[in-house]
């Protein structure tokens, strides 16, 4: 990248179910860990970065944030959704800092869809996924948007039920070694295929936690952060892919944009699959994890059962996925999971990881995406530059 | 004391999709063609996404079509759904795809590929919403 950036401080606040603290209480928690972490003040922050709230929305959320932390920014973006825009809020953060917006900018998401979403609120998240003339009225899930997708899968490929379920055996196998991770109890193939059907194929073990918390990181130029930390997380590439909106309008339900986005991303950071020590994907449902780990270049198309069988993701395994749990068992508020998926990459990359530490992390992969796979985003970031 | 029966999700509609959802009224499934490129397009726009037309004609679609991808929803989405309930991504055989869902049918026994056929369904006092049922299997 021109200009190069690099990630100086991470923070996370308290994770799971945390009642007693408001949306935006924890996103200034969580900025003020991530300050704390890399030893700066709030005087240092000159540009704030959020994710609005879902379930306590603010109009200038970021805005509102650096009011409530008494930071002074001269530049705040407030992201209206989590997804792949978590990623794309980290590149527009990075773009603020060459283009000297900004020098130390904070990128923090949070919120509390466990404690606080009312039902009304359950429901409009249902519904938003939809189109409200063409979608929406036959009553769909968000889980039942995936399962079209599943089905579809499992039609082209010869994908089964228990290799989707493989999806959550991995999850649980890292987030059993993660004290921080809100259910780290192990499962197995037949737990996940006995769970409670939801949309089939999809069971309850398909389908990702629904947790509170936040996630925040500091950014800074390439060149400050050697003098800020031991250890910067250099940005190493980035790319989109962005295919539609809505699932009916689809091309292909088989394979999606993470392969416009992965190649742009392995293209600027001038990496391939087999580089990667650790990849960090977006397991909102087990059909997701399978088709990006084949969209991302882990396997080929069509190969994503046969790979999560082969226990590749798991400790152990040829290519470590979502080492604290993912959105499966470790941490799911809504718009801010996959934040989560950059913090682990950063203890990863630290060598701070504690019972899940890799032996060797100096590229990592992370994808997120939004809507039914529909908007895509790869990092690709890295121990040097 | 009477019980409100809870009501479904009522399609958005708008002037530009009027002709669909009155259509939808009359039992026909009205699909906008493009006369520049001939693409059938759903759903109904001001302009033709493939070549960028604006006059788009409507026209009254045959109602068959398959089965491209489906789902059994088991937890419905809200109390005015008896679930279990089977949503489908329908590929009409004018070429064009919409979301529905598939009624008197056994769930256990809906496929993909299977054919289907579109009857209209009271959605609410004053809306009929396209749905299909399984045309009988060869
Ligand atoms: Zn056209």
């Amino acid at each position: 990248m021109k200009n190069p950036v690099a990630i100086v401080g991470w923070g996370e606040t308290a994770l799971g179910v945390v009642p007693g603290v408001t949306p935006l209480e924890l996103t200034v928690q969580a900025s003020l860990a991530a300050l704390k972490d890399v030893g700066l003040q709030r005087q240092d922050v000159d540009g704030l970065v959020s994710c609005n709230s879902l379930v306590q929305p603010i109009m200038y959320h970021a805005e509102a944030t650096a009011e409530y932390a008494g930071l002074n920014p001269r530049h705040c973006l407030t992201v209206g959704t989590g997804g792949g825009t978590t990623y794309t809020a980290v590149r527009h953060a990075a773009a603020a800092i060459a283009e000297g917006l900004a020098d130390t900018v904070v990128v923090v998401m949070a919120d509390s869809m466990r404690s606080f979403m009312t039902r009304e609120q359950a429901m409009v998240v249902q519904a938003s996924a939809g189109h409200p003339a063409y979608e929406q009225p036959y009553g769909p899930t968000v889980p039942a948007y995936y399962a079209l997708i599943a089905r579809a899968h499992m039609d082209s490929f010869a994908t089964s039920e228990a290799q989707f379920a493989e999806a959550m055996v991995s999850s649980r196998a890292w987030s059993a070694l993660n004290p921080r991770a809100q259910y780290r109890d192990r499962v197995t193939v037949d737990d996940v295929l006995a769970s409670r059907p939801i949309a089939d194929p999809l069971k309850l073990l398909d389908c990702s936690i629904v947790s509170d918390g936040g996630a925040a990181i500091v950014m800074t130029s390439a060149e400050r952060a050697a003098d800020l930390c031991e250890q910067p997380v250099y940005l190493l590439g980035f790319g989109e892919g962005h295919a539609y909106e809505h699932v009916s309008q689809a091309q292909d339900l088989t394979c999606s944009a993470a392969v416009q986005s992965g190649q742009a991303a392995y293209r600027q950071a001038n990496v391939g699959p087999a580089d990667i020590d650790l990849a960090q994907l977006y397991d909102c449902f087990s059909p997701a994890l399978l088709i990006q780990l084949e969209d991302l270049g882990f396997c080929a198309k069509g190969e994503g059962g046969e790979f999560l069988q082969s226990g590749a993701t798991q400790p152990g395994g040829t290519l470590p996925v979502n080492t604290h749990g993912g959105m499966l068992s470790h941490c799911h508020p809504g718009n801010p999971g996959a934040l989560f998926g950059l913090t682990e990459a950063i203890q990863q990359i630290r060598g701070t990881a504690e019972q899940r530490q890799l032996a060797k992390v100096d590229r990592v992969l992370l994808h997120a995406q939004g809507g039914i796979m529909s908007s895509h985003a790869t990092l690709i970031v890295g121990s040097s530059q | 004391m009477t019980d409100r029966q809870p009501t479904r999700v009522a399609a958005q509609q708008t002037p530009l999709s009027q002709p669909y959802f009155d259509g939808c009224n009359v039992g026909e499934l009205r699909i906008q063609i493009c006369p520049g490129c001939q693409h059938g397009q759903f759903y109904p726009r001001l302009l033709c996404a493939r070549c960028g037309c604006e006059e788009l004609a409507w026209q009254s679609a045959s109602g068959k079509g398959k089965i491209a991808t489906y789902t059994v929803v088991r937890r419905a989405l809200s109390k005015a759904y008896e679930a279990p309930y089977v949503i489908a991504l329908v590929d009409l055989d004018e070429g064009v795809r919409m979301m529905s869902q598939v009624i008197n049918v056994n769930p256990d026994t809906v496929a993909s590929g299977q054919r289907v056929t579109v009857c209209f369904q009271q959605w609410s006092e004053d809306q009929a919403m396209p749905v299909f049922t399984l045309d009988e299997q060869s």
